[in-house]
């Protein structure tokens, strides 16, 4: 019965967080990804283009809130998601258009691309507060629990209670369903074969005829698509405010970069990776430990390896390991 | 290098940041030329008197000349730094030409860029990085035919049965072939647009004398269904021995010109550049 209480201690506190965080991570490094692997720079706006995606999302729920609609015990959010993807697809392109079609046309080097995407995330980052302000704002309706711990408790007669939100089981589905469209997308369509095609020779893609600005295009679009859902997903889970999203930048570069960046799958990997050695780093095991251990031995002190307010250090933690060890990342990247 | 302050990054060589693109495409013809139509007899792909270099540098070309009829093999030789492999990039627009002029089937070129170009009917299958290595050989093989609308399954069927290793490879990523294999999977792509002339830079580059025997058999092959390639070779005996044309370049000009017989036998040749 103890181990069980154990477990479920795991689950609730552990598991089930690290692997929405995970999969949050995980899209929101994708972005980093694709736009490394195609256009081979690492877009530091990434974060802000989230927050931007996740701004216009929370407006167009407010207003479907107000105009009544909802989706029964699914998140509004999820009805304006599509419009938040719009939006967000047309600033990218529009960014593109206004700041990096100029760089590419000079030939810039890469690293012209990356201080340009600093600017581009000043201005985004400032267009969000603009328009959204500073502040936290919460946009989450419908059913809170998928399971709550009472009635867990009820149900299973356990001490130990184990909820799991709604937020976290939408975050998990769409993020599945997510990565299952991209990699249908890149290893099955003529265009996305056409995407990893330039990703791994661009000279040879051009002479096979692949029209470089239409790649760069739909890159951004499902750019635009993956790092909205991540930033609207994680609102949810958590809460919306503009700096975290800022932040959020860090785990997302680390994951990328650990998984091997321009390595879709990669990227997965190391977005889970980074979660649950975050959350498991800086969660105090006290609880779990204290079910598990013979009577009398109870630790006395949290079991916890690092505060939370550290939980950065350890994505870099990871990052220098893997860059020492492996400098290409898990799944050996640079290409998509 | 550069005057360009965009394309200068000194000590900016983070990959953790960015990620480097390689460069073989030397000067590309800008997009946005068109083709000329001209009168005349003209040979059915001709550089004429090309003169040229890099950039705003000095020429390497100097009135060269190559030219290769329909059902012909054309190769190129000559020494180290010769301007072989320059030529046959002009002829492809990856050079900038100061002076003569590219005809394809009656239709002056200069002007088109490489993608142009290959829409018109150039195959071109570069020295190195000629394959999508992380894309598999079928896939590589569906790249090369991108700008074709039409049904592009009987072709791939002709490259399978011109290469059939390809055949059993075909799902296996083209980075994980050998040097012989990967360029089959080179040539296979540039065959996959049906190109009216196929180029070819140094095929047998770093590949086993037996392995370059068979790509010679191959490209014989090629050759046979009718489309002219043009050559450019390291390895000059044999590569004259198939080939019904061939040019000897030194220092950006046109050596000696004649049929690959011819070359094989004339003295002064033979004593340059074939070793006796």
């Amino acid at each position: 019965m103890d181990f069980l209480n154990a477990l479920v201690a795991l689950l609730n506190f552990v598991i089930i967080p690290a692997t929405a965080y995970g999969a949050q991570l995980a899209l929101g490094a994708l972005g980093v990804t694709l736009i490394y692997g195609i256009l081979r720079f690492s877009n530091f706006a990434h974060g802000d283009t989230m927050a931007f995606g996740a701004m216009v999302t929370i407006l167009v729920t407010w207003g479907l809130q107000a105009a009544g609609v909802s989706l029964g015990p699914l998140p509004t959010a999820l009805l304006a998601l599509p419009v938040g993807i719009l939006a967000t697809g047309l600033l990218l392109i529009g960014t593109d258009r206004v700041v990096y079609r100029f760089y590419r046309a000079q030939k810039a080097k890469p690293v012209i691309f990356v201080i340009a995407s600093l600017g581009v995330m000043f201005i985004m980052n400032g267009i969000v507060r603009f328009i959204i302000g500073v502040d936290d704002q919460r946009f989450a309706d419908g059913e809170r629990f998928i399971i709550s711990a009472r009635n867990f408790r009820e149900i299973t007669g356990l001490d130990e209670g184990l909820a799991f939100r709604t937020s976290q089981g939408i975050t998990i589905v769409v993020a599945i369903i997510a990565v299952a469209l991209l990699f249908w997308f890149l290893n099955r369509t003529r265009t996305g074969k056409s995407m990893r095609a330039f990703s791994d020779n661009e000279d040879l893609a051009l002479l096979s005829g692949i029209n470089p600005e239409r790649v760069v295009l739909y890159t951004w679009l499902i750019v635009a698509a993956l790092a909205t859902t991540a930033g609207v997903l994680y609102g949810l889970d958590k809460s919306f405010k503009p700096f975290t999203y800022f932040q959020l930048l860090l785990p997302i570069f680390a994951s990328a970069i650990v998984g091997g960046l321009g390595n879709p799958l990669g990227a997965i990997l190391g977005g889970f990776l980074i979660a649950f050695s975050e959350v498991g780093v800086t969660y105090a095991f006290r609880k779990v430990v204290s079910y598990l251990a013979p009577e009398g031995w109870e630790p006395e002190g949290l079991l916890q390896l690092l505060s939370t307010d550290y939980k950065f250090a350890v994505s870099f933690g990871i990052l220098l390991i893997v860059l020492l060890f492996r400098p290409t990342g898990i799944m050996k990247g640079k290409t998509v | 290098m550069t005057s360009n302050p965009y394309q200068d990054d000194r000590g900016n060589k983070d990959r953790s940041i960015t990620r480097p693109a390689a460069t073989h495409m030397g000067d590309p013809v800008k997009p946005g030329g068109s083709a000329v139509r001209v009168e005349g007899e003209n040979p059915f792909l001709i550089g004429h008197e090309m003169t040229g270099g890099y950039g705003t540098g000095a020429d390497i070309l100097h009135a060269c000349t190559i030219a290769v009829e329909p059902g012909e093999i054309a190769v190129i030789v000559g020494p180290n730094g010769a301007g072989k492999s320059t030529a046959m990039k002009a002829v492809f627009g990856m050079l900038n030409l100061r002076d003569g002029h590219v005809l394809l089937d009656g239709e002056d070129i200069s002007a088109l860029s490489p993608q142009a170009r290959v829409g018109k009917g150039m195959g071109f299958v570069p020295q190195t990085s000629n394959i999508f290595t992380s894309l598999t050989v079928e896939e590589n093989l569906e790249m090369g035919a991108f700008i074709r609308r039409d049904d592009i399954s009987p072709t791939m069927e002709q490259v399978y049965t011109l290469f059939p290793i390809l055949k059993d490879k075909r799902h296996q990523a083209a980075g994980e072939l050998s040097g012989g294999q990967r360029q089959q999977v080179a040539v296979g792509r540039a065959l996959m647009t049906q190109p009216k002339v196929l180029m070819l830079d140094e095929p047998t580059a770093g590949v086993s004398p037996i392995v370059m025997d068979e790509l010679f058999d191959r490209i014989i092959e090629v050759a046979r269904t009718g489309i002219p390639i043009l050559m450019v070779e390291q390895n000059a005996r044999q590569a004259l021995e198939i080939a019904d044309k061939g040019y000897v370049l030194v220092q950006g000009r046109n050596a000696y010109t004649g049929t690959g017989k011819e070359l094989l036998a004339d003295p002064d040749v033979r004593k340059s550049f074939l070793g006796g």
